[in-house]
């Protein structure tokens, strides 16, 4: 049992919109780590800029609030200069993939162990209403009144491209099912990327709405977990099956399919290729939106890595502080 | 042949060795100052890449120089012209001869001197030495490709290998003009090539056939010369490059401070040797992270400083420009950085081999809002790790990025270092916050000295936040109200002034100079060779130089105003000349300005300064 409550982790009041998915967030933050048990002096949380990024200010932990899309870069070095502490990256969709997009892969390429938090509410909310890297093509908003002419990223495929090892989605209002999310990350050693679906109240409503609720969830959202077959639907009467290079989804007992042909979710698996194609799924391709942990891989973390490294060398080179350095050089002495 | 031949006494030389860049080069003028220095000789060296990535053999655009000044009292800078040029091949006393003194001599492969060699160097004729107006009487023209292979005939090494040993002809051939001792060389070659036996035997056999080749065929030659040591300064010491001198001062700093020492960097020319030099030292506890970019070089850099070690990060000019909003960030957070800028020739790519000082004003005022930053500009390559250690201890202690600005000219010269003791260096002792605030702190309390407590995380009873937003001094949280920011301004730029910076010391005719010769950083040895020359013209010349730019010294103002006549000399288009009137009211220098990617040039300073003040 852990010692600690939600509350040892809440500090002040936050400011965002009355129904910003971020309030539901914090809520299952607070209590994630309230149930992980590491010492709010032991955690430190890491934000950029934009909404989101305001969440270290309502943590009592340590914490940092940084600039536009650094996050990942600055928890790299926390983590790496001192990586007893539990490192917390929380950055939107524009923060995260925008203009910090090439520290989210080399943070997923190094695999240093920090949790990626990303909110992702497909719009730009702090400068009130632009596009994102996440919003579909045609999307209307204040920076594209006639609709952008660009594809959007799908973050799974991001994360998986820059070789990441863990995986997870969840939605704001889904406040258990979070907190396991989250929870899941932390236990993995390495960059742990979590997907955060949640709202915009103000400039992009109804975004998620598909699975915002519950009741949304029950038909459209497929709940994956490691070992477990991939059922989903109000009853758990739909499966999804391999079928050549794709899914489909099947209904056991119906056409001649039966339960054996409904695929065992496996995130451990090396190979991503399944692991993907469940991230991808959406609604408008007539799938249920995956949620949970979609890949979760053990290797070796970058911070391990890098100190183990440095034991190696100590164990070898004879010299361990300035003055033996010295020694090291060709020295001559004028007398 | 006699065996006797006369030695001249001389007072310093200037030695230029230049070849194809794959020619060792530098290695075999590395070996000259180190066996100059052995013998207490004072020692400066420069090297000069070209910025082609392989240019063609043989080709115009190929060559390297690197020369090395050797001086029986001290000296300060590579020297101007040299007195002895090595060109190894056509192109190289092609593009080299205009460094060469009048009269200098000339030592030449004439086996890199063909009909195809010509061509590539671009001469019309095969009278090479006619074509350049050289009187042959100054050449040593020696068939060195030839004789190496002689010697190495029977070594069993390939070709290719055996031709790599040329250089060290060359030196050997040097060595003896100078009546070095060359087993001082042999030792240097056996610790370089401690696992390659047979490579430190062959390149020995190879010095001592360029030395006796010297030596018999000395009625070739005018005179012998050697250099005898004035004034020596015992003790012990070691060559050292301005780079390598650095990533000495952050070690040595992190050391006494007690801190680990993290490195944030991405490569970049001038400055990616600190990178290489810091990732060896792993048994120091040093981390090295070679970033996805700058940025995040800087930014993992202040993460490190965050979680309580030294963090440190390094480039050149460009670089620069991406770590701003980063280098800000650690302004208002109030954290521990050191940025180092090894400065190039700008803007843009501008000249990425080539020594400027153009980032002064970048480094001062670069960034957006009111975003005060010490700046120190070191002087030398082996004041590089004094000014290091400085800039990470006022880092440390004040809680405040600092821009530590070398240049390619000190950064990949060198010089003799005199080993120092960490015990004898001044102490480091960051604000940490004090155990008895608990409960009563807040992130922005300040101690003495106005520098934030630094709180590392891990620590009980101290969780807080700090952000790039602005906050209340007195409660840490955000803030926008309008008193609050105007003296959180004031607080951060109050901080940075009341860093203590030594006096500037005025060097040469302190008392009655009729002109005061001004600069920073890098150009040190040339203004100082300058006012000594015309201090020896009998003139009234004094130097005041400025390694801390901000802070100004206290007594700037006093010293600037002293003088009849203040010539500012940079190599910029006035920076620092434009910071000190800003500072000095009422100050109006006279300015001598180059932007060529060159280092100074003391005669032609002493021309300039004598028409214009004498």
């Amino acid at each position: 049992m852990s010692q600690y409550t939600a509350q040892d982790f809440k500090k002040g009041q936050p400011r965002w919109c009355p129904g910003c998915g971020d309030h539901f967030f914090l809520a299952s933050l607070h209590k994630a780590m309230a149930e992980i048990g590491v010492a709010p002096w032991q955690t430190c949380v890491i934000s950029g800029i934009g909404c989101s990024s305001r969440l270290p200010h309502y943590m009592a932990t340590y914490g940092m609030n940084t600039i536009h899309g650094r996050a990942a870069a600055i928890a790299t070095g926390v983590k790496l200069a001192n990586p007893s502490l539990s490192v917390w990256q929380v950055s939107g969709d524009g923060d995260g993939l925008a203009i910090g997009g090439n520290h989210f892969i080399h943070a997923n390429r190094r695999n240093i162990n920090i949790n990626m938090i990303l909110l992702n509410n497909r719009i730009y909310g702090l400068t009130k209403g632009q596009y994102s890297p996440t919003s579909p093509r045609g999307f209307v908003s204040k920076s594209s009144p006639y609709g952008t002419v660009e594809d959007p990223f799908r973050p799974a495929e991001l994360c998986f491209g820059a070789r990441g090892k863990f995986f997870a989605r969840t939605v704001a209002t889904d406040s258990p099912h979070t907190v396991e999310v989250l929870k899941a990350a932390h236990a993995h050693q390495g960059a742990s990327v979590v997907e955060v679906l949640q709202n915009c109240v103000i400039f992009n409503d109804g975004t998620h709405s598909q699975v915002y609720d519950k009741a949304g969830r029950a038909k459209n959202a497929i709940y994956v977990k490691h070992g477990e077959k991939l059922l989903f639907g109000e009853n758990l009467e739909y499966g999804l099956a391999q079928e050549g290079f794709g899914l489909k989804i099947v209904q056991p007992g119906v056409d001649g399919a039966t339960l054996d042909d409904v695929l065992v979710h496996d995130a451990h698996c090396e190979d991503d290729t399944l692991q993907l194609k469940l991230a991808l799924m959406g609604n408008n391709d007539g799938f249920p939106v995956a949620l949970g942990v979609i890949r979760d891989v053990e290797a070796p973390t970058y911070d391990e890595a890098v100190h183990h490294q440095i034991d190696e060398v100590n164990a070898k080179k004879p010299y361990h502080n300035f003055a033996q350095l010295l020694e090291t050089n060709d020295i001559w002495e004028v007398k | 042949m006699s065996e006797k031949v006369t030695i001249q006494d001389l007072d310093q030389v200037v030695i230029r060795f230049s070849g194809d860049s794959g020619d060792g080069m530098q290695l075999a003028g590395n070996i000259f100052s180190t066996v100059s220095a052995t013998v207490g000789n004072s020692i400066s060296t420069f090297p000069d890449y070209p910025a082609d990535i392989r240019a063609p053999q043989g080709s115009l655009t190929g060559v390297s120089g690197f020369q090395v000044h050797v001086g029986a009292e001290q000296i300060f800078t590579p020297g101007d012209l040299c007195d002895v040029l090595v060109a190894m091949n056509a192109a190289a006393l092609k593009t080299q001869y205009k460094f060469a003194k009048p009269g200098a001599t000339i030592i030449i492969d004439t086996d890199s001197f063909g009909e195809k060699d010509l061509a590539k160097a671009e001469f019309k004729t095969a009278d090479y030495l006619g074509e350049m107006n050289i009187d042959p009487d100054r050449v040593i023209a020696c068939p060195m490709t030839t004789m190496v292979k002689d010697c190495l005939a029977n070594s069993g090494m390939d070709n290719k290998s055996i031709l790599k040993c040329r250089n060290m002809f060359a030196l050997g051939l040097v060595c003896w003009l100078y009546d070095r001792d060359i087993t001082v060389a042999f030792s240097y070659l056996h610790e370089k090539f401690a696992r390659k036996p047979a490579i430190a035997d062959a390149n020995e056999r190879v010095i001592q056939a360029g030395y006796d080749y010297g030596h018999n065929t000395h009625s070739s030659a005018a005179n012998v010369y050697r250099i005898e040591t004035k004034h020596k300064k015992p003790g012990r010491y070691m060559d050292i490059t301005g780079n390598k001198a650095t990533a000495y001062g952050f070690i040595a700093a992190a050391e006494k401070a007690g801190l680990k020492l993290y490195l944030g960097s991405y490569p970049i020319t001038p400055a990616t040797d600190v990178l290489h030099e810091l990732s060896k030292h792993k048994s120091l506890g040093v981390t090295t992270v070679q970033c996805e970019d700058e940025i995040a070089g800087c930014c993992s850099a202040i993460g490190a400083s965050f979680a309580g070690a030294l963090g440190v990060t390094s480039t050149s000019g460009p670089g620069l420009c991406l770590k701003s909003e980063a280098m800000n960030l650690a302004v208002i957070l109030e954290l521990p950085l050191v940025v180092l800028d090894v400065q190039r020739g700008g803007p843009a790519t501008g000249l990425p081999t080539k020594s400027e000082q153009t980032d002064l004003l970048q480094a001062l005022f670069g960034r957006n809002g009111e975003s005060p930053m010490p700046v120190i500009a070191a002087c030398s390559p082996t004041d590089c790790f004094y000014a290091a250690y400085d800039a990470a201890r006022m880092a440390l202690e004040h809680t405040t990025p600092v821009v530590l600005l070398t240049d390619a000219y000190v950064a990949n010269g060198s010089g003799a270092f005199k080993l120092p003791e960490l015990e004898a260096m001044p102490t480091i002792r960051p604000p940490y916050v004090p155990e008895e605030l608990k409960g009563k702190w807040t992130p922005y309390m300040r101690n003495d000295n106005g520098a934030r407590y630094w709180a590392v995380p891990g620590r009980e009873g101290f969780e807080h936040i700090i952000a790039g937003i602005e906050k209340d001094s007195r409660t840490g949280v955000i803030s926008t109200d309008p008193e609050n920011h105007q003296e959180m301004t004031g607080l951060r730029r109050q901080k940075v002034e009341r860093i203590p910076v030594p006096d500037l010391q005025v060097m040469g005719d302190a008392d009655d100079a009729e002109l005061l010769i001004v600069g920073f950083g890098g150009t040190y040895g040339h203004l100082h060779a300058a006012m000594d020359t015309m201090r020896a013209e009998g003139k009234k010349v004094a130097m005041a130089h400025f390694r801390n730019i901000n802070p100004l010294p206290a007594n700037t103002a006093e010293v600037l105003r002293k003088y009849p006549h203040v010539v500012v000399a940079e190599q910029n288009c006035g920076q620092l000349a434009a910071w000190l009137r800003m500072n000095v009211e009422g100050f109006s220098p006279e300015q001598y300005n180059e932007v060529k990617g060159q280092p100074f040039n003391v005669t032609t300073l002493v021309e300039n300064f004598t028409r214009r003040f004498f």
